[in-house]
């Protein structure tokens, strides 16, 4: 495969980048079970935490779990690096996501270590994450995520962690 | 069964996000607590192998750690995680079912100071550990 070229349809564009996510995503049975999905403007991911009842931890207040909350920034960070190191191979040519199965996916990155700061209680209704790759090697990567839920600007949990990148051939 | 594992018990089956992930309180005493949780295919991270998602060992930990607190001798009314780290020491093998044992190593009057260590088949090889410090709501009128 060649690198696409740049009068592309934008339709074609969009189908493209929107298989590779899905592809990325839809494999992994625990964002399912959590309710997540990703929101994708261009290169950047917005994750979205869809409100459940299963999300629950203190029914009496009630505030999200903090165990949920941790795996949401956790998916976060992990999907965006998949999706980071996915985006400049499909945007290089060297990867098709038409032709991406659960088998022929790269591996994710393995968490390392992973820290939340849990900075209010989680209300009843979505959450949303932001990721930010502070540093990214051949090996190790670092990720930041940011949540919030009504307000951009008043973060209910944040995160950080390291990551092991998985080996690429060649 | 003592009335403080009862109301322990209870009190995870009362935590719908720990009924959703199956898990059962397998001990607690005096600032400690056994929790642990079956493997479940929806609850896997890698589909590639099958292993379980991070988060779910995150969650866990942070009921264990949530249960610890809340039995520890002074008995605080309420507890909140204020910060929670989890290391990853290897995958999880999977099939198998992840015990997560918690303990308060150091309490204040508004602070627990917590850790835990997960484990699968192999207690011997953690699976995980996680440290991290919860608040402690003291009843209204207390003395600590």
């Amino acid at each position: 495969m060649t690198r696409p070229p740049r009068n592309e349809p934008v339709q074609i564009v969009k189908q493209r980048r929107d298989a590779a996510l899905r592809a990325l995503v839809d494999g992994v049975p625990y964002i399912r079970f959590l309710g997540i999905s990703f929101d994708r403007r261009g290169d950047e991911l917005t994750a979205i935490l869809t409100y459940g009842e299963h999300l629950i931890g203190n029914p009496l207040i009630p505030a999200l779990h903090g165990g949920a909350t941790a795996a949401f920034l956790e998916t976060a960070a992990i999907i965006e690096l998949g999706w980071s190191a996915m985006w400049e191979e499909m945007e290089g040519g060297r990867l098709d996501p038409s032709a991406l199965t659960p088998a022929t996916l790269p591996p994710l990155p393995r968490t390392i270590d992973f820290t939340v700061d849990y900075l209010r209680s989680g209300l009843p209704r979505d959450a949303y994450a932001r990721a930010r790759i502070n540093r990214s090697g051949r090996r190790y990567a670092s990720v930041h995520v940011e949540a919030w839920q009504d307000n951009r600007a008043r973060l209910f949990a944040q995160g950080t962690g390291h990551f092991l990148m998985p080996d690429r051939e060649g | 069964m003592s009335d403080k594992v009862t109301i322990a018990q209870a009190f995870i089956q009362a935590l719908p996000h720990a009924r959703a992930l199956g898990m059962v309180l397998d001990r607690i005493s005096d600032g400690e607590s056994i929790v642990s949780m079956p493997y479940d295919v929806r609850f896997v991270g890698d589909p590639a192998t099958g292993v379980i998602h991070g988060g779910a060992v995150s969650a866990l930990m942070d009921t264990a750690l949530g249960a610890a607190v809340l039995s520890h001798p002074t008995a605080p009314a309420s507890t909140a995680t204020l910060d929670l780290r989890i290391d990853y020491m290897r995958p999880a093998t999977p099939g198998q079912r992840i015990t997560a044992r918690a303990e308060c190593y150091h309490v204040t009057r508004s602070v627990a100071f917590v850790r835990a260590t997960a484990s699968d088949d192999d207690a011997e090889r953690p699976v995980a550990t996680a440290t991290g410090a919860f608040t402690l709501e003291r009843p209204v009128g207390a003395q600590a």
